[in-house]
């Protein structure tokens, strides 16, 4: 029987700390992982509470991250809780096990810390990884501090291993900005933790020899897309799910989570969206804006699969000028999350002028007064009541000035 | 206001741990906090940089660089590096580790950054050497701030680092504190 752990009622935790206790608290039957920067102290603490006797489950060493995630998929389908951690290249080399844990219904839990992909080689945070698994058919929830980072792991799990559910869910912190920054953290105790995920429940356990069952079976043109349908059924009928976890999550502990999150959009004119850490940065950039007789409010999506098309297109519909701030190299288009915003808004009939802007690569700081500039730029056209400047914009780049799709052009 | 502090050291030397403390200490007076540090794959000697954001109301800034109030500097060889002064402003206060006194080394011309500066010195390495045991300068270093900033009193400070290092052996614990009170006497 595991040891409890002795927390305080607020404790100073990075994000990488936070996940860790976490997944210690979720009791998981199988972590199989392979350490990589920067989200090496998840697995590396969790090993430490395994071999300290806080944890009376499995650690499965393993030689790549395609193994751990394999691993996971065996564990899950033979009947486990299960959960794993990784980054960057290491997440990469997951994507093919990735779509096979969610086609074959693995509820795994996944806390990935987000950190470029190479090449060329950078260890620090941007959303390349969150993006690569975009279509892999999990849900992806998004930590903006280490307390959510904490949080939203806790409702990974009742999120995943819900009847109406049964896919696996990734929680997203950024590298170092989250994962290594310290900040205030107020846990649950081991047993009220324990208590709000409930004990795993099996579905079609392999392990149970009287109800022999198959995983990962080949279907090819009469079945396959049924299969993949109903899959994606299953996470277009999530958001329900994931709000009564984040209800009942509320109901514990007074903290609020929604599908869409959102500051001062009340009466916002022009609005920045985001996701991860500068969703926060961009709060106090909005005030400094409202100083200025900008009315700027900000909005995060906290779930970017499923993405909320119509919570997101609400919030934003009253807006006139929006920046769709994307983490990630857009390699060739505008960027995921602009194109997502663009296309939730015309969806649902509305006709915002949308910007893209692509920020903080490989982990370049992104401050208070950038998100202000970004800010200035929607005031100009929500003004001029059409688009002034540039489609696609570079926040803070070096050399001479990069833009995509100047007015005129 | 929110309080900058920011470190200088080696990768090695502790700033990491040295600003959780503070952060952790902080905490228990009721502050909100922010501790992290900016590095690359460096290793073990690299030049680096903590950080730590103390404040009333809750943090909401995640980018990584700001004007320090304080900078401490617990390497004496990166004293002599003018980006230490990078980032600050009339009133920032430096403390720095030198066996030098205050006079001596600012009448180094490697030093020559650091005129006019509010500056405080003290041998945080030679402290931890007959103390500690090993050159470990983060403890007395985060001492000395306490003694200058007066953020938080030096009795809250000592008992709550007693708390945060009871889970070393009684001998790092009893050292650390020996180092931690003497910085507080040594640092002019």
């Amino acid at each position: 029987m595991a040891e409890k752990y002795e927390l305080k009622t607020k404790e100073v935790w990075d994000g990488n700390t936070a996940a860790a206790h976490a997944l210690r608290q979720a009791q998981v039957d199988v972590v199989a992982a392979y350490p990589i920067t920067p989200s090496t102290p998840i697995v590396q603490n969790y090993a430490q509470f395994l071999a300290d006797g806080y944890v009376d489950g499995e650690f499965v060493m393993v030689e790549s991250e395609h193994s751990a995630m394999s691993a996971c998929v065996g564990a899950s389908a033979a009947g486990g809780r299960v959960a794993t951690a990784t980054s960057s290249q290491g997440y990469a080399l997951m994507v093919e096990v990735l779509y096979q844990a969610s086609g074959m219904r693995c509820p795994i839990v996944m806390t990935v810390v987000n950190r470029a992909l190479a090449s060329p080689l950078n260890i620090h945070g941007d959303h390349g990884d969150l993006y690569l698994g975009r279509d892999a058919g999990w849900i992806h929830l998004i930590a903006n501090n280490p307390q959510e980072a904490y949080d939203m792991t806790l409702c990974a799990f009742k999120i995943a291993e819900d009847e109406d559910v049964r896919l696996p869910v990734s929680t997203n912190q950024d590298g170092f900005l989250v994962s290594h920054t310290a900040q205030i953290v107020e846990p649950l105790d081991d047993d009220t933790a324990y208590k709000f995920i409930g004990d795993y429940k099996q579905r079609n356990p392999m392990l149970d020899f009287n109800n022999p069952v198959t995983y990962g079976a080949q279907t090819e043109e009469e079945w396959h897309f049924e299969h993949k349908a109903r899959q994606h059924k299953a996470l277009m009928d999530s958001p329900a799910v994931i709000e009564r976890v984040f209800k009942e999550f509320k109901d514990l502990t007074g903290r609020e989570y929604k599908l869409v999150e959102s500051y001062n959009m009340d009466d916002a004119e022009v609005a920045v969206v985001a996701m991860g850490s500068n969703y926060e940065t961009a709060k106090i950039a909005a005030d400094k804006a409202r100083e200025m007789g900008i009315k700027a409010g900000v909005v995060c999506p906290r779930s970017f699969r499923p993405f909320p098309l119509k919570e997101v297109a609400e919030i934003l519909k009253n807006v006139k000028a929006i920046g769709a701030m994307d983490r990630s190299a857009p390699m060739g288009t505008i960027g995921a999350l602009h194109n997502e915003i663009t296309g939730a808004l015309n969806a649902f009939g509305y006709n915002s002028i949308v910007t893209g802007y692509i920020y903080g690569l490989g982990g370049r700081d992104t401050t208070v007064e950038d998100n202000l500039e970004v800010f200035k730029d929607l005031a100009l056209n929500a003004e001029a009541g059409k688009r002034v400047t540039p489609l696609q914009k570079f926040i803070k780049l070096r050399g001479p000035e990069l833009s995509f799709f100047k007015v005129g052009e | 206001m929110q309080l900058n502090v920011r470190w200088h050291s080696r990768a090695g030397q502790g700033a990491v741990t040295g600003a959780k403390a503070l952060a952790e200490v902080m905490s228990q007076q009721g502050k909100y906090v922010q501790a992290y540090s900016v590095y690359g794959a460096e290793k073990r000697g690299a030049p680096m940089t903590a950080y730590d954001k103390i404040d009333d109301e809750p943090i909401f800034d995640h980018s990584k660089w700001f004007t320090a109030d304080y900078v401490l500097v617990i390497d004496p060889s990166l004293v002599f590096n003018p980006e230490i002064v990078d980032g600050t402003h009339e009133d920032t206060k430096f403390i720095v580790t030198t066996h030098l006194s205050k006079d001596d080394l600012l009448a180094m011309p490697q030093a020559a950054h650091l005129k006019d500066k509010k500056l405080y010195v003290l041998d945080a390495i030679k402290i931890s050497q007959e103390t500690i045991g090993r050159a470990i300068p983060n403890t007395p270093t985060l001492a000395a701030f306490v003694k200058i900033s007066e953020v938080v009193s030096s009795d809250s400070f000592l008992k709550s680092m007693e708390a945060i290092l009871s889970k070393f052996p009684q001998k790092i614990i009893d050292g650390n504190m020996a180092a931690m009170k003497r910085a507080m006497e040594e640092v002019n």
